[in-house]
């Protein structure tokens, strides 16, 4: 079975809630829908307070060529727009909208039926991405529109679909991947059409052999989709580790798939990529996975942008009593959370619960030089080298480490014996290197 | 036996001779001529290379000395106006006398004044934990308390406090700006020293709305202008939701810290104040 080569860890994989089929959540009262869910600039508010607007309508723009729109998720009025504290207790600019009743925008088709026919050229494709707020789904929030526009002199070849899901604990790619089949195989040949390319892989680990199956099944209505199951291994759903492990390519450092001719995109923006364009439904919802050791009931609920993190664990069946963390996304790349009253964003792919004793770190020792973490790092870095380099304010060296190439997977903080915060020091590290590299372009 | 001596000892000599030519005739032509002055004026700095005069270290202030043949906007911080002094009666030059300074800790969110509400257990330094949250006390702006400032200290100057959580600055701080630059919040601040050590300034660096930085520590500055109303000197700015006094225009009258609502204007090395009659605590007697 295939997998990437070099490094990765295979964490236990605790995946509760794979069983729970997609529940929508009733609408919160109110949602808090921040202005910078996507990497690049933040967008700008088109709407004012006191505002009424509708579900899937634009309030925010996003105006740079990175950047992303983003529309109400809900019916009702504005009440502000303010800065509220994000997830890292940070404060950052948010339109907060009171729900009221659930209109949405005209021209949105709320049906459930599957529309197949692709009637739109790839440049409308591309366009109707960008206007419709598509991002990443899979935590990285990347704005999906400039993913599918294939740089002048380069070209696509293989259209890959990330079904990983490597992170432990979360299933929402799982559930999309078995119960919207179907809507997701018809985004990837849209994605195919507006890339030009003629072939496309799902990559899927063989822990969800019921998504294999069923995929395979509905494959031969869909010409150019093939799907390949993967050794669990963790961080198989990097885009790099990815294409390793299906095409045998090697990204070289400091560039991006397109040049191996891939393109990478996760299931979940696939089937966005369907709504928005077969649908002409914005990025307004996506699936959380909620979930833990102490949870009551383990869910994926289909949930509106903007929704606030508590009213997933209340209809989880509440808090357990011994919660010591509360994280948002995976346990491996995810970060903890400072306030519960946080909103959901386009990226929040899980929320994850730990109890108590599960929650803290090892105590830190020194390092042994057992060179672990050398050997699992899926880059082929050197962590504990590049943790010291970068404790020591020597980020010139850090860049002729590569540092720059770490793409932040948590491996070598997990498998480091002496409990060392390898990461920490790497990301403060890659930080101040990235200022230190630009600095230079000025 | 005689003659290998002989010849040994005449072709190394002339080897030697001329390698010694050709070093000498090297050494002519790439001479660097030095001026002498740049050793004397080294000599005199105290060679703590700390960088506290803005240059790579102690030789190189010296080398910039010579070369500019000025005293002009050139001081060593820890060798104060003495050694400055020294500096230009040796070259003939003239130094101008410059108030001695000193690092202050503008932040006061100590951990009864912002009770932490959550636990942090990443990698024990300023610089990452910045980059990933706002603090346990909840301060996007205010003191993390991991001691990045306290590390960078070369002269011993600052410690942290275990009770408050918050950095001290020593009495023999050379005010060298090690802290100032390893701090990521840029929270501590160069300033005068004042007369008699005697200092007043604004603990608090939190732009926040009034209501907003108050919700996470008791003693932030809310903006709400009346140590500007108060001070007859305009040394107090109010910018961005806080207050900022100009120590070069402040008097140290002590007239803004009593109305301050957070207590938020901290004045230190002051004799004990005579209780005032408007103090709420207790009624003053004639």
């Amino acid at each position: 079975m295939k997998t990437f080569k070099l490094g990765g860890v295979h964490p236990p994989e605790n995946k509760l809630s794979q069983s729970a089929a997609i529940e929508v959540l009733p609408l919160p009262e109110t949602v808090t829908i921040p202005l910078s869910q996507h990497l690049g600039v933040p967008a700008n508010p088109v709407v004012k307070k006191g505002d009424s607007v509708k579900a899937g309508q634009l309030i925010a723009k996003g105006e740079a060529f990175i950047s992303a729109n983003i529309h109400s998720s809900v019916s009702g009025t504005v009440q502000k727009i303010d800065d509220v504290v994000d997830t890292s207790g940070y404060r950052k600019k948010a339109i907060v909208i009171k729900v009221e009743g659930d209109v949405w925008e005209e021209g949105i088709d709320l049906s459930k039926d599957l529309i197949k026919n692709i009637t739109l050229s790839p440049q409308e494709i591309v366009s109707r991405v960008n206007e419709k707020g598509i991002v990443g789904m899979g935590g990285a929030t990347f704005p999906s529109h400039v993913k599918l526009m294939v740089p002048q002199g380069k070209t696509a070849e293989y259209l890959i679909i990330n079904g990983v899901e490597c992170e432990p604990y979360l299933t929402s790619d799982h559930r999309l991947m078995l119960e919207k089949a179907e809507e997701m195989l018809v985004g990837i040949q849209i994605q195919m059409r507006a890339l030009n390319v003629e072939k496309a892989i799902i990559g899927i680990e063989n822990n969800k052999p019921d998504a294999i199956e069923h995929l395979r099944k509905l494959l031969p209505q869909y010409t150019g989709i093939s799907v390949e199951p993967l050794k669990v291994k963790y961080p198989q759903g990097g885009e790099k580790q990815l294409i390793k492990a299906l095409v045998n390519r090697e990204v070289p450092s400091g560039k991006l798939p397109i040049e191996v001719g891939c393109v990478v995109h996760n299931v979940g923006t696939s089937f966005a990529v369907y709504e928005a364009v077969q649908k002409n439904k914005p990025l307004v919802e996506r699936v959380v996975t909620v979930t833990g050791k102490g949870l009551k009931e383990p869910s994926n609920f289909l949930v509106r942008i903007g929704t606030p993190i508590t009213q997933l664990i209340e209809a989880a069946g509440g808090m357990p009593e011994n919660t010591g963390k509360v994280v948002n996304g995976g346990p491996m790349m995810g970060k903890s959370l400072s306030d519960l009253n946080t909103p959901v964003t386009k990226g929040t792919s899980g929320i994850l619960l730990f109890p108590q004793a599960e929650t803290s770190r090892k105590p830190v020792h020194n390092c042994i030089r057992c060179g672990r973490c050398a050997s699992i790092c899926p880059m082929g870095l050197e962590p504990y080298l590049l943790a010291v380099l970068a404790s020591h304010n020597k980020f010139e060296d850090c860049e002729s480490e590569k540092i720059m190439d770490c793409i932040e997977c948590g491996s070598c903080l997990y498998i480091c014996p002496s409990g060392r915060p390898l990461l920490d020091q790497i990301r403060v590290g890659k930080n101040e290197t990235g200022k230190m590299i630009r600095s230079r372009h000025k | 036996m005689n003659e290998i001596t002989l010849i040994s000892v005449i072709s190394l000599g002339s080897l030697g001779t001329i390698a010694a030519v050709v070093l000498y005739m090297v050494a002519q032509k790439f001479k660097v001529i030095e001026d002498p002055r740049i050793d004397i004026v080294a000599e005199k700095l105290p060679g703590a290379n700390c960088g506290g005069c803005g240059l790579a270290g102690c030789r190189a202030l010296a080398e910039e000395i010579v070369k500019k043949e000025s005293l002009d906007g050139m001081n060593c911080p820890p060798g104060g106006n003495e050694v400055m002094a020294e500096i230009a009666s040796l070259l003939g030059l003239e130094a101008t006398e410059q108030d001695p300074t000193i690092a202050v800790v503008r932040c006061s969110g100590s951990r009864e004044n912002a009770p932490p509400k959550v636990k942090y257990e990443g990698d024990m330094t300023c610089a990452f934990a910045h980059s990933l949250f706002a603090g346990e006390g909840g301060c996007p702006n205010g003191c993390l308390g991991y001691g990045d400032c306290v590390v960078s200290c070369d002269f011993d100057a600052m410690y942290m406090d275990e009770k408050t959580g918050l950095p001290v600055v020593k009495d023999n701080c050379v005010s060298c700006g090690a802290c100032v630059k390893a701090c990521p919040r840029s929270i501590i601040e160069i300033r005068k020293r004042g007369k008699k050590d005697r200092r007043i300034f604004v603990s608090c660096i939190n732009v926040e709305k009034g209501g907003v930085a108050r919700k996470n520590c008791q003693v932030a500055c809310i903006g709400c202008g009346k140590c500007v109303k108060e001070c007859k000197f305009d040394a107090i700015v109010m910018e961005n939701n806080l207050a900022y006094i100009d120590y070069n225009k402040c008097t140290l009258c002590r007239k803004c810290p009593p109305v301050c609502p957070t207590n938020a204007i901290h004045e230190l090395n002051f004799p004990p104040r005579k209780p005032r009659p408007e103090t709420k605590t207790e009624p003053a007697e004639a």
